[in-house]
Parts: structure tokens; C-alpha cells; sequence
């Protein structure tokens, strides 16, 4: 809450900034603003860039590194006892759990020692905060103002600062893509020390569970990452058998056959499927798809499981059509209409024309969206985590119970995580594998419709 | 000579022209049936995918509809000063008034279990709204007054006809009753017990018909055995067969006898007889009568002949429900009270979530994903727009740009469960921000709707004219101010349509929220940004995953809710589009 009130002071300063400046302004020019170099409320900007800026990011960073300074500070004495690293991070996390008034119970009388003077130094850098931040603030619009002059080219250094941040938004995208790869390959590394690569792609078995002692059973876990592929392409499958006709055929109904006021009806009410949230497929899939499937099955003498991979892939595939029919309708609806006018003209019926004309023409971009569907249904994870199966099984059988790579992601990070175990850092594994994966079919399918899309440009 | 030769070769190419003209005439029929085909694949697809909207939407509010309305059970309450402490009201036994009157009102549910399964029916909130009345009106201590209180959930659920089909007939055929100690024997004629001697006797036929499979099974068994050779098993199917034609047998005449004389197992539905507000339970079934247990205290000043009354057929089996006979029966002399209720559920949008069906609720959840929007919408949009009008205005085309696409067009395919991951390493492990907080949550999403806002902020900043910020630059305008200007607030329009399309998205995710511990099971209602929180779709996943029947009339519920706000917002944005979409 502090920090809040912090900001409101800081946005509240950098407004009396542009007053004051614009003010300043206008005294430079003795009133008569054509003197100027730039309109005077640019110079209002810049004196709240001044003030705003810099303390702006001394405050964020302070903010972010504060907690680990002062926790180094606190625990330094515990630290020089001899203390290794593993034990010091048990500390650090003691210590926090006493300061956030999560624990009951009576601390050791070193972590109390270390507790009252955390709190204590959380006290002074806090209070050291607020006068720096401000300081720094008042110190940037006295520069401001004192550098104001009537011919001094403002707008200039307004512009080249609004220039530096547009340029910095924009790479965020970049540095996400970077965030992704380090935070996933960090934990990823860590893991493949404790478990062999080659054990992880090529396994065949799956029991992340780690027994506590060494000599219980299952002691090891396995770590076998083949009855995940299996499963998750599986399901993906099922999803793309149901979802690449229907969606195909229903892109092409649109564009080609259907009435403009059938269109304008038919299309919003296909895409408020892919509006819908993953978890309301997922629930439809545990509630009604996958009885009905047991309850047929049942009938006709065959043994489905409750939390079949048909029920899951069906679903999924109900969520992808949209995507599928959308994607397939705008490169059909690219496809030259000179191209349609031959083949009708040389008396091709309207199927025929679209049959050996259209489909071909469109089947680059086709192929890119169905691409993209795939790297989606392998990704998606709520319909899987509500529908599909826990239990690794290699099986082929789509009325068997599978599980997919998504589902083990959640499962093993969900709850309560020790960052030093296998178990964990296999989520993180396994993530990589689904970005890699997914990263890899998205690169190829937006570069085959890009291609597809300058052809017909 | 030549001439004929044009002749002949003119009536070889009509000749072929013919043929050709043949052929494609023989073809047609066959072509035709093909396009049509085509077309009707077409509209077959089309069709299957709005049934399946249809299908999800009917199964999700036929499911939910019904948790929009909650059913109150009205207690006479006595504020008692040996319970109510007048000093130090909050340490009063509050769950004791409760319990004293329901006793006092089903004093024959006197048993330690009857007891126990007596107070179960309410709500261990009623406990804590006769708290608040008392904190509110401390007046109240000493004295008596009615109050409504919520029912428990399965009692909920027996009212709204999903714990047992209920099945209520006007008997005119006139029986007399007399008492045996607990027991009660009613008499009457054929005509008056038709219904339950119908029930036994078709219980009995499908008993004999998995007899008679069974019997079918094991000779079939026995000869292959005997084909085998093993003696003892032989010897063992024989003697199994045997007891199963005795039991045949049995089956057989109790049918067909005219005498009837049967115990109601708990295998079959329950049959109550309603004799003016007092209810009995049959047992057994003889010739004359039935007999069975009265559920009231005092019988002694009831009429011993009965021309009306009421049969109550319980159609689900005691042994395949939730509720027993006798806690069924005390609900409905509730309802025959006129002490049952159905009220609008305002419990639903008010608490919390909670491990009790009746007393959850989806405020804590919405406003977990209203803090979490907050951040996402304050990060996202500004972000969002400011990379797109860089990217469109005033990048150069060079690799490094080339390279931010391609980057944001693959972020925007990248399964969303990562931005989970990377939420996780980044911000809770390495920048220590609290776990479960709406703010991670919102940080994550932001980098997840990023690209979206992007793509769509560009496409709006594409479909400005050329010669807009041609002639703002011929006027002496710099390209920012150009830009922010004059391109920017004719394209704002469309990249708040792309923002409130990606806020939409953002409002239904929840595989990375999972990720960051927002899968906790939160009671209080959180109050700021730090707090630990749920959001919509993450208690649709926690609810979808309770066993009780009342949860999944909330899950639809919450579903419904949910949708309805992705519905507003995704309207809003056609709306928008509509008013402000301009052709150049």
C-alpha cells in the first residue's frame, strides 16, 4: 500500500512538474510564446520527465532488490556461522514466513534475531525509499526548470524520450521470448543433471512420485517422457480428425455456397466457440461427454474408461473448429476470383471448381492454419487436466485413459514445490519440450502463410 | 476433291463434338449428385458445429439455472440467556438454539444418529445468521421469533428433485389404521395398496430375471467343465445350480401367490403414506395390508379410519440416495408446514468460496479477476499501443523489426500454460512477488495478451489513410505529434475493440493462473492487489472437481456468470466497432 501512495505522490509531483514548467515557459518568453522554440506545454513535459523518470526507476529498482539485500543483511550473522547454502535458503524462507505472520508456533532465537532485525532494516530502507525517491524527483524538476531557456529545443528531447519508450514497449515481446526460453531452460538444466536426457526423451515410464527415504519403493521415479508424447499426440490427433473436416468444410460452406445473411449469421455464432474459456470445454467434457461415451461403450459391450482420450480429443476438437474454419476462410476467401471464373467457365460445376481449383490454390495457407491448430491442441491444458487421465499409459487405445504433457506440468507444480527436486524441475522439462514443439510448428506454419499470403498480394 | 474433304472432316468434328457433348451429358447425372453431396457435407459441418454450441449451452444451463435459487427453512428460534451470553455475545452456543429447535419441532427423531442426521439439514450458516441477528438486536435475548435459515445442500437438493423423483397419489379408497406399539398396520381393500403390491411384484420379477441369467451363466459353465474333467469344480457348480433353481423356484411363488406377504428391502423405492401430516414408512406388504413405521411423536389422538390420503413413492432406492427415508420425511412435513422456501440464492454472489455448497459463493472469485483485469488492462493497453504505433510508424524495415515480429506473432501462438512457467520462474521465484497475488496474475496475462493488443493496435493503425498523416506533416506537424495527434485517436476506436477482445481472453484463462498459485482455496473475499485470490474460471475448475451434486449446479452457475461477462464484453466490442468503424 505504501508503494501505491508512493506513485499517487510521484504522478501528483510530475503534474505540478508541467504547471510549472509550462509556467516557466511562458516567463522566458516574457508572454509572448512565438518566441519559443516549442509550444510551452512541451516544456511542461519536459520538466515532469525530469521529475517523473529518474525517481520512477530508482523506485522500481530499489523495490526489486531491496528484499534480497535486506535479507543477506539480516541473516548475515547466521550466515558467518557456517551455515551452507542449502540451510541458508531454509532460513530465508523461515524468516519470511515469520515476517509475513503465516507461522504459529515458537521460532528458533536465531531466526527471531534475524526476524526483528529484518523488520527493523525493512523500516529504514523503507523510509530511506521515500526520501531518496522524492529527492530525486525535486532534484530532476529544479534541473529541468533551470535548464528551460526560449530557445531551447524541447520538443526535441520530449519526442527522443517518447521515441525511447515506444522502442522499449516494443521489445518486450523480445525480452518475453527470452524470459520464456531462460526461465524454462534454467530449470531444465538442473533437472537433465539429476535425470539423463536420453532417460527423459526415450523412457518409456512415468512415475514422477519420489519417495521420501531411499529405501521405499519407487524410490528413484522414473522419468520416461514417451507415454506423454504418445498421449498428448494421441489426444491432439482425435482433436484434429474431428476438428479439420468439420472445420474445412464449414470455412468452405461459408465462403463459397452460403448466402451473405446465412454467412452473417453463421460465422459470429461459430467463432463465439473459440470465445469460449478452455475451462467451460473442460467441464463439459467431464460432465457430459465423457458418461456418455462410458454410458454407450457400456451399451454396445465396450469398456471405456471415464476419462477416455476420445472424450478429451472430441472436445478439443470442438474448441479448435473455429480456429480451423476462420483461418481456412480467410485464404479462401484470398484465392483470386479470376481463378474460379476459369474453371467455372471452362463448365466445371461449383464442387469441381473448389475440389481442383480453390483447395489447391489455398492449400499452403490450409495447411499453415491446420498447422497452427495442432501446436494449439498440444498446448491446451484445461480441457486435458479435466478430462484426460493422471496415470501415464502408453496405449493407442483412444478409450483408454491418457495423460498429456500439459496435465503432468500442472499436476507436479500445482500445490506445494521444492525447487531442489526432480519431481518439480521435470514440470519445467517437459515445459520447454511443449514450447520447443510448439515454437518450432508455429515457425513453420505464420512462414508458410505469410508465403502464401505475398503470392496472391 | 477438297471440298469433300472439308465435308467429311466438318462431319467428323460434328461427329465428335457429338460424342464429346455424349459424354459430358452422360457424366452430368453423376456430377451433379457430387456437387450436391459436396454442398451437403458443407452444410453438415456448419450444422454439427452449431449443434455442438447448442448442445454445451443447453447441458450448462439446464445444469445451472436451478443455483439461482436457494431453499430457507423457517426455525422458531429462542434466543435462551442459558445459551445467549447477554455480556459477550459472540461466545454464545449458537449451533445449540439451532439444534434445540429442530428437536423440539421432530422430537421422534430421537436417536443418536436420527439426531445427528436431524441437524445436518441445516446450514452450519444458520449458526452464524442468528449470531448476527442477535449482535444486531441484542433486544432480542430471552425472547422467541421465527427466522429463516438456509437448508444444507443436500436438503437444497431434495427440493429441487435431484436427490429422488417424488411422486405424490390422492388415495379415495378408504383404509383403517391401527397402532401395534411403533409398528402401524393399515387395512383396506385391493384396490388401496394396488400401487406398492405392483412395485413388489415387478421387484421380484427383475430379482427372477438375473436369477435366470445367472442360472443360464452357470450351466453353461458347469458343461464346459464337465467337458474339462476338474471333479471338484463340477461338484461345486452342481450344488450352485442347484440353490439357484431352489431360489427360482421360490421367486416363482412368491409371485404368483394371492397372498402376498413381502418386507420392503431398500433395493426398492420407498413408499410413505401421508395420513393428515403424519407420515408412515411401509416395511411390509401382506394380504390384508401393509404395515410400517410412524414418523410422529403422538399418534394416539388420530382417527383409526381414513377415507383420503396420500401415498408418497420415493422413486429412487434408500440404498442409491444421499437422504434416508426418515430425513426425507421431515422435509417434506417442513413443506407440509409451509416452513420451506425458495428464495433468490444471494448467498451465490455475495461469499466467498466455501466447503459447504450452500454457503459458497462467487464474490471472492470475481473480484480476484476484477483486481487481476485492473493490472492486466493498466499494463497491457498502454504497452500494447505504444509497441503497435512503433512498429506501424516509425520502425524502419531492418531485421531487428523483422525480428520483434516474428516474435510477437509467435507469442501470440505460444500455449498459454508457459506464460504460467515463465509467471512462476520469473516473478514469484526470482522477483519474489507473493504467490496467489491477482498482481502476478496480471503480470502474466499481460505478457500473454500483449501480442493480441499488438496485432490488432496495428491493423487499426493500418487502416488510417496516408494522406491523414500527409497532411498533418505538410502543416509542419513532427511525425510524433502527426502520430499522437491525429493518427492515434482515429484509430483508438479499433485497438480498444483488439484491447477489450484480449481483456476477454484474459478474463477466461486460467492454465497459467494454475501455474502461479492461484488454484488456492480462498475464503475471504480479497481486498487489494497483494491478496491472496481465486479468479472466475480457476473456481469453475476447483468446484468442477467437488463431488457434490450442489457444486456442479455452481460450477454451471459460475459458467453462466462468466460467460455473460464474456458475452458483454465481446458486444461491447461489435458495438464499438459498428459506431466508430470509418471507411476511407
Amino acid at each position: 500500500m505504501q508503494s501505491t501512495t508512493l506513485i499517487v505522490v510521484l504522478l501528483a509531483l510530475s503534474a505540478a512538474g508541467f504547471y510549472m514548467g509550462r509556467r516557466k515557459a511562458f516567463q522566458v518568453s516574457g508572454n509572448d510564446i512565438r518566441t519559443l522554440n516549442s509550444l510551452p506545454s512541451y516544456y511542461g513535459y519536459y520538466t515532469a520527465m525530469w521529475c517523473g523518470i529518474p525517481a520512477l526507476i530508482v523506485f522500481s529498482l530499489w523495490s526489486m532488490l531491496d528484499g534480497r539485500a535486506i535479507m543477506a543483511m539480516a541473516t548475515s550473522s547466521i550466515a558467518d556461522s557456517g551455515v551452507s547454502a542449502q540451510e541458508m535458503s531454509l532460513v530465508y524462507s523461515e524468516v519470511l514466513r515469520f515476517v509475513s505472520g503465516s507461522t504459529i508456533g515458537e521460532p528458533q532465537p536465531h531466526i527471531v534475531e534475524a526476524v526483528a532485525r529484518y523488520r527493523e532494516l525493512q523500516d529504514t530502507s523503507n523510509a530511506a525509499l521515500i526520501v531518496i525517491v522524492l529527492s530525486i524527483a525535486i532534484a530532476g524538476t529544479a534541473f529541468a526548470l533551470g535548464k528551460i531557456r526560449r530557445d531551447q529545443r524541447v520538443r526535441n528531447s520530449v519526442e527522443a524520450g517518447v521515441m525511447v519508450f515506444l522502442i522499449a514497449c516494443s521489445t518486450i515481446a523480445i525480452f518475453t521470448t527470452i524470459g520464456i526460453v531462460l526461465s524454462v531452460l534454467f530449470e531444465s538444466i538442473r533437472f537433465f543433471q539429476k535425470v539423463s536426457f536420453t532417460d527423459f526423451i526415450f523412457g518409456l515410464e512415468w512415475s514422477p512420485q519420489t519417495a521420501i527415504r531411499s529405501d521405499q519403493v519407487g524410490s528413484t521415479g522414473a522419468f520416461g517422457a514417451i507415454p506423454l508424447f504418445a498421449g498428448t499426440l494421441l489426444i491432439s490427433f482425435i482433436a484434429m480428425v474431428v476438428a479439420a473436416p468439420i472445420g474445412l468444410m464449414s470455412a468452405i460452406y461459408l465462403a463459397e455456397y452460403a448466402s451473405a445473411r446465412l454467412r452473417s449469421y453463421a460465422k459470429p455464432l461459430l467463432e463465439i466457440l473459440a470465445g469460449i474459456p478452455t475451462v467451460v470445454y473442460g467441464f463439459f467434457a467431464a460432465l457430459v461427454v465423457a458418461p456418455f461415451f462410458r454410458n454407450t461403450g457400456g451399451l454396445i459391450g465396450l469398456d471405456v474408461s471415464s476419462e477416455s482420450a476420445l472424450a478429451a480429443g472430441l472436445v478439443m476438437g470442438i474448441m479448435v473448429i473455429p480456429f480451423i474454419s476462420s483461418l481456412s476462410d480467410d485464404v479462401i476467401t484470398a484465392v483470386p476470383q479470376a481463378l474460379r471464373d476459369g474453371a467455372l467457365g471452362l463448365g466445371a460445376t461449383q464442387s469441381e471448381t473448389i475440389r481442383r481449383v480453390v483447395i489447391p490454390a489455398a492449400l499452403p495457407g490450409i495447411v499453415g492454419g491446420m498447422l497452427l491448430a495442432v501446436s494449439r491442441a498440444i498446448g491446451e491444458t484445461m480441457i486435458v487436466v479435466m478430462a484426460a487421465g493422471l496415470s501415464a499409459n502408453l496405449t493407442a487405445n483412444p478409450l483408454e485413459a491418457v495423460t498429456t504433457v500439459t496435465v503432468q506440468i500442472v499436476t507436479l507444480l500445482v500445490g506445494d514445490q521444492e525447487f531442489d527436486s526432480a519431481k518439480t524441475l521435470a514440470a519445467f522439462a517437459l515445459g520447454l519440450m511443449l514450447f520447443l514443439s510448439t515454437l518450432v510448428l508455429n515457425v513453420i506454419a505464420l512462414h508458410v502463410v505469410r508465403k502464401y499470403r505475398e503470392q496472391y498480394e | 476433291m477438297w471440298c469433300v474433304n472439308i465435308v467429311s472432316s466438318m462431319s467428323d468434328l460434328e461427329h465428335t463434338g457429338q460424342r464429346a457433348i455424349n459424354t459430358v451429358y452422360a457424366g452430368l447425372g453423376r456430377r451433379y449428385a457430387a456437387e450436391r453431396r459436396f454442398r451437403l457435407y458443407g452444410m453438415l459441418a456448419v450444422l454439427s458445429g452449431l449443434a455442438f454450441l447448442v448442445v454445451m449451452f443447453t447441458s450448462i444451463i439446464s445444469n445451472g439455472y436451478s443455483a439461482f435459487r436457494q431453499h430457507y427453512v423457517q426455525l422458531t428460534v429462542e434466543y435462551d440467556e442459558s445459551r445467549v451470553d447477554r455480556n459477550e455475545p459472540a461466545a454464545s452456543d449458537f449451533e445449540g438454539i439451532v439444534k434445540s429447535s429442530m428437536r423440539e419441532m421432530f422430537p421422534w427423531m430421537s436417536g443418536r444418529s436420527d439426531k445427528r442426521k436431524l441437524y445436518g439439514l441445516v446450514s452450519g450458516d444458520a449458526a452464524y445468521a442468528i449470531r448476527d441477528r442477535v449482535g444486531d438486536n441484542p433486544s432480542l435475548i430471552g425472547s422467541r421469533e421465527a427466522l429463516w435459515v438456509l437448508l444444507d445442500d443436500d436438503a437444497d437438493m431434495f427440493f429441487k428433485g435431484y436427490v429422488t423423483p417424488v411422486r405424490r397419489q390422492l388415495m379415495s379408497s378408504g383404509i383403517t389404521l391401527a397402532l401395534e406399539g411403533e409398528k402401524a398396520v393399515l387395512t383396506g381393500d385391493e384396490a388401496a395398496f394396488e400401487v406398492i403390491v405392483t412395485a413388489v411384484r415387478d421387484h421380484l420379477q427383475a430379482q427372477l430375471a438375473v436369477a435366470r441369467k445367472e442360472f443360464e451363466d452357470m450351466g453353461r459353465l458347469l458343461e464346459e467343465t464337465e467337458a474339462g474333467g476338474d471333479r471338484d469344480e463340477v461338484v461345486r457348480f452342481k450344488a450352485k445350480l442347484e440353490s439357484l433353481r431352489m431360489q427360482i423356484s421360490g421367486l416363482q411363488a412368491r409371485i404368483s401367490s394371492t397372498s402376498l406377504n413381502e418386507e420392503l428391502g431398500s433395493g426398492m423405492p420407498s413408499f410413505l403414506i401421508n395420513l393428515d401430516g403424519v407420515y408412515i414408512r411401509i416395511n411390509a406388504i401382506t394380504a390384508t395390508g401393509v404395515s410400517g413405521v410412524v414418523f410422529a411423536e403422538d399418534v394416539t389422538g388420530l382417527p383409526t379410519i381414513f377415507d383420503q390420503w396420500q401415498l408418497v413413492t420415493l422413486e429412487m432406492p434408500p440404498a442409491d440416495r444421499r437422504l434416508s427415508d426418515k430425513e426425507i420425511v421431515v422435509l417434506l412435513a417442513l413443506q407440509d408446514r409451509g416452513q420451506v422456501e425458495s428464495r433468490f440464492n444471494s448467498v451465490f454472489f455475495t461469499a466467498g468460496d466455501s466447503r459447504e455448497p450452500e454457503q459458497s459463493g462467487i464474490l471472492g472469485a470475481l473480484k480476484g479477476s476484477m483486481y487481476m483485469l485492473i493490472v492486466t488492462l493498466l499494463l497491457s493497453f498502454p504497452i500494447g499501443v505504444a509497441a503497435a504505433v512503433y512498429l506501424e510508424e516509425f520502425a524502419p524495415q531492418n531485421q531487428w523489426t523483422d525480428f520483434i515480429e516474428v516474435n510477437i506473432n509467435n507469442l501470440a501462438a505460444v500455449p498459454s500454460i508457459v506464460f504460467g512457467l515463465l509467471g512462476l520462474a520469473v516473478f514469484i521465484n526470482f522477483f519474489g512477488l507473493p504467490r496467489s497475488a491477482p498482481l502476478v496474475g496480471g503480470l502474466a496475462l499481460t505478457l500473454m495478451t500483449l501480442p493480441t493488443i499488438i496485432i490488432s493496435g496495428r491493423a487499426a493503425l493500418k487502416s488510417i489513410p496516408p494522406s491523414i498523416r500527409e497532411a498533418a506533416l505538410g502543416i509542419g506537424a513532427s511525425r510524433v505529434q502527426t502520430v499522437f495527434y491525429h493518427v492515434l485517436p482515429l484509430a483508438l476506436p479499433g485497438m480498444l475493440t483488439g484491447t477489450i477482445i484480449g481483456m476477454a481472453q484474459a478474463l477466461g484463462e486460467s492454465a497459467p493462473l494454475l501455474m502461479i498459485g492461484m488454484v488456492a482455496f480462498v475464503v475471504d473475499v480479497p481486498q487489494g492487489f497483494t491478496d491472496p485470490a481465486t479468479v472466475l474460471p480457476v473456481q469453475i475448475y476447483l468446484w468442477a472437481d467437488s463431488p457434490e451434486r450442489a457444486f456442479v449446479e455452481r460450477t454451471s452457475a459460475a459458467i453462466m456468470v462468466l460467460l455473460g461477462f464474456l458475452i458483454t464484453m465481446n458486444a461491447l466490442a461489435v458495438v464499438l466497432r459498428k459506431r466508430f468503424e470509418r471507411r476511407w
